[in-house]
């Protein structure tokens, strides 16, 4: 009995191993700005399930790695199998086509605009699928607001207006231990793009490339510098660090420190996380400009890597994320806004009976039509990662008085110069 | 290479362990007898000295050589077969200055800023750092009570990881951190500690003594400890004060120990990195951007990565550091020869 028990074992065990070592594996780098990993790895175990002949495995990182360490491991070789990434078109060269591996007309059919992004050569490859479009856009305290006896600004209302408003609702909130600041501003090149498209800024010249110095980029860079100086702006966010180093507003907005932060649609999971009944917060329209009412469209795509050994297994794996059940399931568990071209047409019933969330996810989903074509150009250039570094570096410096606002756009422009012509 | 094996008459363990290490050296005397007759007592030396060397080259020496090279190269490719050869433009564009004292004259103005910042920095955190660390051992060199559980207590943050020592102090100096707590509670105002940069500098240097000092102190205490008792005992003799001894015969007799903890620390404040990095990340502004987070910056923490002007930085940086430690190792000579 106990030798039956004993050879059971043996060949149990050697049919594991030996199934273990037939599966492939893959790893899938994943960044979470909310609680995005809680829905996909579910979804991935289902994944593999379905496909006993790979193993995907999930490796959560932090955003910083992406961002700052991805590169270096794709260029020596060293990088995972695919990732989730936000430098869309700068990481270009190290993307796996997936053209022979999917259904080509369906990856056009849905993802076709944002397809250019991971494509900024337009070579005609399909490089991934767009798996959350973000919009940036302003969050309020409507609590503060109401509390504040202000009233919320109106279609139409400008950055002037919206920091006149804030300043308001901050003067009567604060007092008694508490500090509110007026407003907040993530701190990212990227972020302060759309409020400087709405001032008129256009970003390119008429050949397409970069250029910066014109008036409505010196009005918003102003506007920065004067908001900082005069107390509108919370400046933990933009002044507590250096470089080009990101920093985000949202711990100061979900501890009731803010009236107004200008963030993303990326933050939707996470505030309704963490905010939960604490105050009402809404997503509210961009302000406006000169140029417009705009944000910057961006997001994140899953995208393969030229250098894996399992291009067939990884195509199969961003198929099976980018079909139709699965995006959408995803899409409604983590507030994204679809890309899914098909998905966003027929509608999502978000998996939340949560007021805030459910607003703020129509006012993002209002933002999109409002984004400037010179936003969509901005986004899907390949190289935007120079401008966008250059911006915050700069914009930091000229926030501490280090550079004047002059000095500060000529170094941007040769900055931006010297780091496209690499 | 055969010996006696080692025995104790009243410890059987240690003789046990005694026969083993004498019978494992009589088996290694197979291998390296006929080596020794080879290559003789001197090649021995460098025989045993080999592997660590050979680590030494591969994981120090080869990728020293290889920035080297790096730094006279161009392009945004990280394999050197991908990467054409500038020549000395990397060093030039870091050299390009009309005014080398105003870094807002200057091609890499950040690189300059980083300079005087790192300049700055080392001058003084190592004044502050062998002062207090002086101050410190002299007092731990007096007949305190517990003087066993003090001398713990000041090398106590040296065991931490830079990066734990950053984050609380953040979390002490920031806008609603501890210290702006206090303040509060005493009738004052919060003080933006991180927000504005000669603020920042301040905590940075602090922070780094804090973290440092116990290290330093050590080193300063065992030389003070080896100070002769019978010099102050004919100094008494004579009428000398306590000043007059610190003057006359601690500071002589120590110099020797403090001068190669200068330098020592000197090489350390040169290196700084992860602490200011985590505990500012250079700002506000460029306000406590180092050397070495520079040279991070520029070659990985940016979409377009310059390797070769990090690398070339990193040369001029390695070069600043070989001087001050061929100062060390004289220092170190001569102190031997005394």
């Amino acid at each position: 009995m106990k030798v039956k028990a004993l050879l059971f074992s043996l060949v149990a065990g050697l049919l594991l191993a030996s199934s273990a070592l037939a599966q492939t594996e893959i790893r899938f780098m994943w960044y979470d700005d909310g609680p995005q990993s809680e829905t996909l790895i579910p979804l991935i175990d289902v994944f593999n399930e379905a496909n006993d002949d790979i193993n995907v495995i999930v490796d959560v990182v932090p955003y910083a790695t992406i961002r700052d360490n991805l590169q270096v491991l794709l260029e020596s070789g060293e990088g995972p199998d695919l990732a989730k990434v936000t430098n869309l078109g700068g990481l270009s060269e190290y993307y796996l086509d997936l053209t022979p591996h999917v259904d080509a007309e369906y990856f056009q059919t849905n993802f076709g605009p944002y397809l250019e992004w991971l494509d900024p050569n337009g070579t005609g490859a399909i490089n991934g699928a767009h798996f959350e479009l973000t919009v940036t856009g302003p969050y309020i305290n409507r609590t503060y607001f109401e509390q504040a006896g202000v009233e919320v600004p109106g279609e139409g209302a400008t950055w002037d207006d919206w920091a006149a408003a804030s300043r308001k609702v901050a003067e009567a909130i604060s007092g008694d231990g508490l500090e509110v600041w007026p407003m907040a501003m993530d701190r990212s090149g990227h972020r302060v793009a759309g409020p400087a498209i709405s001032q008129g800024a256009a970003y390119f010249d008429a050949d397409g490339n970069p250029a910066i110095a014109d008036d409505g980029f010196k009005d918003m860079m102003q506007k920065m510098i004067t908001w900082h100086e005069d107390g509108t702006m919370y400046p933990d966010v933009w002044v507590g660090v250096g470089g080009d180093t990101y920093a985000s507003g949202a711990d100061a907005f979900i501890n009731g420190e803010l009236a107004f932060l200008m963030s993303g649609s990326w933050q939707l999971g996470n505030f309704n996380n963490s905010i939960g009944d604490d105050f009402d917060w809404l997503a509210i329209p961009n302000p406006c400009g000169p140029g417009g009412c705009s944000g910057m469209p961006g997001g994140a795509a899953v995208v393969g890597f030229a250098d894996t050994e399992h291009p067939e297994e990884v195509a199969r794996l961003i198929d099976y994320l980018a079909s139709e059940e699965v995006y959408r399931e995803y899409t409604a568990n983590v507030f994204s806004i679809p890309a899914h071209i098909g998905i966003a047409n027929a509608g999502v019933d978000y998996n939340t009976d949560s007021e805030n969330l459910n607003a703020s996810l129509g006012g993002f989903v209002a933002n999109v039509p409002e984004l400037s074509p010179v936003a969509f150009a901005l986004q899907g250039y390949g190289k935007n990662g120079a401008i966008f570094g250059a911006t915050a570096e700069r914009l930091g410096q000229a926030l501490t008085g280090e550079l004047s606002l002059d000095e500060a756009i000529d170094r941007m422009v040769a900055d931006i110069e010297e780091e496209i012509n690499q | 290479m055969s010996q006696e094996p080692v025995k104790s008459a009243k410890n059987p363990v240690v003789d046990f362990f005694g026969l083993i290490i004498t019978k494992a050296m009589g088996a290694l005397d197979v291998i390296f007898g006929p080596l020794q007759n080879l290559i003789g007592i001197k090649g021995m030396a460098y025989f045993f000295v080999l592997p660590n060397l050979l680590i030494f080259s591969i994981f120090v020496l080869f990728p020293v050589a290889l920035n080297f090279y790096y730094a006279f190269t161009g392009g945004t490719n990280i394999f050197l077969s991908d990467r054409p050869f500038v020549g000395g433009e990397n060093f030039a564009q870091l050299f390009d200055c009309e005014n080398f004292t105003d870094p807002n004259t200057c091609n890499q103005d950040i690189f300059w800023r980083a300079v005087f910042n790192t300049a700055k920095f080392v001058v003084l955190q190592v004044g502050f750092m062998v002062f207090f660390a002086l101050i410190t051992a002299l007092a731990l060199n007096r007949n305190i009570v517990a003087k066993g559980f003090f001398r713990s207590v000041f090398f106590y943050p040296v065991l931490l990881s830079p990066v734990v020592v950053a984050l609380i102090w953040k979390w002490i100096l920031q806008r609603n951190g501890l210290l702006n707590a206090f303040l509060v509670a005493l009738g004052g105002d919060k003080i933006p500690f991180l927000l504005e940069p000669n603020w920042a500098f301040f905590w940075i240097i602090f922070i780094s003594v804090w973290a440092h000092m116990g290290f330093y102190t050590l080193i300063l205490l065992a030389g003070l400890q080896a100070i002769p008792k019978n010099l102050y005992e004919a100094g008494n003799i004579d009428g000398t004060n306590a000043f007059q001894a610190f003057r006359h015969i601690t500071l002589p007799l120590l110099m020797p120990t403090m001068l190669v903890v200068m330098v020592l620390s000197l090489i350390r404040a040169v290196q700084t990195f992860d602490e200011v990095f985590a505990f500012t990340g250079g700002g506000p502004g460029t306000a406590t951007l180092l050397m070495v987070q520079y040279i991070y910056q520029t070659g990985f923490a940016t979409q377009i990565q310059r390797f070769g002007l990090a690398a070339s930085a990193s040369v001029l940086l390695g070069s600043v550091l070989l001087v001050f430690t061929l100062l060390q190792l004289y220092l170190g000579r001569r102190s031997d020869a005394v």
